[in-house]
């Protein structure tokens, strides 16, 4: 992992000699989720009808419960950078990243975007009654892969996921998979396309010791490849492998943003000594 | 920990853009808001660029049906013909409602499969995206791809039912004619139809997911009220009722599919059966429900997704 990135972020202070390319810019967001059927009465009928009746007066009232994810988030993200987002758990890392994805609208605030921001992740596209070659067709379509492009990925999809090691698997259906197997195939498929601007969101390295290093060998491909990553994890050692950047967010709000070594050292400090 | 909340330290913001604001510094590289909504011209190229995703997917789901039966796709077939078995127990031997329908049978058989397609379409519409919430929250690709990819194996579906149906019409005796050919047309339109409808219900279901358990009510009303087993004309013979209801009933759509289907099938069901102007009323709700639906669905295209 000796090939960390080192891009212009040391250019932040003076002038930088050329002008760095934004690919995201993230201006004052806030994201709100509303939760049906909590409140008060919870489930029961009467607190259904309440809600119904006096709907538009008080949504609090009425039960449906606002959770403010994100709270006034801005930073500009720029070409080359791999930039990490660390925060305890539903501090709200990946909800801006869905956001960034344009998955999840926000509530006030722009984000803006050069090219579609992808998130790195097919599961919800496949299906396990359906056998592994068609689930890598569809998942490939489903990222916006054409016919073509899966046809030709077809095989390396298949050979990097080592599906077929220990016998023709990949004609059986996906629900038959051990749960390994199920998800270094999903890995490989979610890893076939190249994006302009890449979402991770953590733990993508699945699977045995050796599936591990061939999967994080992949990311590291893409990550060159693209023009800006983003990276959630909870590991600060892949983080301080990765990024050369990290936004501390807490409770929705961005507590921190700056060169890697700098937040980690706070983050620590804050969560309890080093991990 | 909540303590140290409350006072952010001080903040290290590295690329403070100096003088510019973040909008405007976006504005100057060309970036695009991520999330809008395209325009409708955009939004119809995405979704042609997505037609294979859209005839892979709903093709997956067609075939993930049956997947764990050992009779696997036989259940096409025996399905619909199951449920045409159902309804002629009922309708026709108990209820008699066949009196005074030639080749009752097929008459039965057809509307059934027929009003299933619409049926089956419009409630796969209304989950097809509170249903799919995982698949909108993880990948990007134009929504209607959903509800159209839905209403495309509910199509593939009904052309199981269809040999079905041409295996019943022969077992019957109906004579193979020329005019089976405008089952094509017919189907066309009420696909268009239908997808409409269920791009329409999709963004009300979307919202409002309640409306799914509404759905099968307002569904089955309709289609009691679309003749499906028995001949409007039959039931309304020496009735009064008043002219507006009446016309209600026969430009009903799928009143008008139905009977454009069971005229294309059957022979002894006569043009004079169908309502004045009838392909012309079919294209109309064909066009009306299609683009309807479609930029309303449109409408809300960048919301979809939202808890």
């Amino acid at each position: 992992m000796a090939d960390t990135i080192t891009r212009p972020t040391e250019g932040q202070q003076g002038a930088a000699p050329a002008e760095r390319v934004p690919t995201v810019v993230v201006d004052g967001v806030d994201i709100v989720y509303r939760v049906n059927g909590t409140g008060a009465g919870r489930g029961t009928a009467t607190a259904a009808l309440n809600r119904i009746l006096r709907r538009k007066k008080a949504e609090k009232a009425a039960g449906v419960r606002k959770v403010h994810a994100v709270r006034n988030v801005s930073f500009a993200a720029y070409r080359g950078e791999a930039i990490g987002l660390i925060g305890t758990n539903g501090s709200g890392k990946s909800t801006l990243l869905k956001a960034v994805a344009g998955l999840l609208p926000v509530e006030n605030g722009r984000i803006h975007t050069d090219g579609q921001p992808s998130l790195l992740g097919v599961n919800a596209a496949l299906m396990s009654d359906l056998t592994g070659e068609r689930n890598v067709f569809l998942g490939g379509l489903a990222m916006g892969m054409s016919r073509e492009q899966v046809k030709e990925r077809y095989q390396d999809i298949v050979d990097f996921s080592g599906i077929n090691e220990k016998g023709d698997f990949i004609t059986l259906p996906m629900r038959t998979y051990s749960s390994g197997m199920a998800a270094r195939l999903r890995f490989s498929i979610a890893a076939a396309k190249d994006h302009d601007v890449l979402l991770v969101d953590e733990a993508l390295a699945t699977g045995d010791r050796s599936f591990q290093k061939r999967s994080e060998a992949r990311i590291r491909e893409l990550r060159e490849r693209a023009g800006t990553v983003f990276l959630v994890s909870h590991n600060n050692k892949s983080i301080r492998d990765t990024c050369d950047r990290v936004l501390w967010l807490e409770r929705g709000e961005l507590r921190m943003d700056g060169p890697t070594a700098d937040v980690l050292k706070e983050y620590e400090e804050f969560t309890g000594g080093k991990k | 920990m909540s303590q140290v909340l409350h006072t952010p330290p001080p903040t290290t913001n590295p690329p403070a853009p100096p003088a510019e604001s973040l909008a405007e510094l976006a504005a100057r590289h060309g970036l695009t808001v991520s999330g809008a909504r395209p325009s409708l011209v955009q939004y119809v190229r995405q979704l042609w660029a997505r037609r294979h995703f859209i005839t892979a997917f709903a093709t997956a789901k067609l075939t993930a049906q049956y997947s764990q039966a050992k009779l696997g796709q036989l259940w096409q077939v025996a399905n619909p013909l199951l449920n045409a078995a159902v309804y002629y127990l009922i309708f026709g031997l108990l209820m008699g409602t066949s009196r005074g329908v030639p080749d009752y049978v097929p008459f039965l058989v057809t509307g059934v499969f027929v009003w299933t397609f619409t049926q089956s379409s419009i409630m796969a519409g209304t989950k097809a995206i509170s249903g799919s919430l995982g698949l909108v929250r993880a990948l990007h690709f134009p929504r209607a791809s959903l509800p159209l990819s839905y209403c495309l194996q509910q199509l593939q579906q009904l052309l199981f039912s269809m040999i079905a149906l041409v295996v019943i019409l022969l077992a019957f005796g109906i004579p193979v004619a020329a005019s089976w050919l405008l089952v094509v047309p017919a189907l066309l339109l009420q696909f268009t139809f239908n997808a409409g409808v269920a791009m329409a219900m999709a963004r009300i279901g979307a919202k409002t997911p309640d409306i799914s358990q509404l759905m099968p009510f307002v569904l089955r009303t309709w289609m009691y009220a679309s003749g499906v087993m028995f001949s409007i004309d039959q039931v309304l013979a020496g009735k009064d009722i008043p002219s507006w209801a009446r016309v209600l009933l026969e430009y009903n759509p799928a009143v008008v599919y139905i009977d454009l289907m069971r005229f294309a099938l059957i022979d002894s069901f006569q043009g004079s059966q169908l309502p004045d102007h009838v392909w012309a009323v079919a294209l109309g709700w064909a066009l009306l429900a299609g683009i309807g639906g479609f930029i309303y669905f449109w409408k809300a295209e960048e919301t979809y997704g939202r808890g």
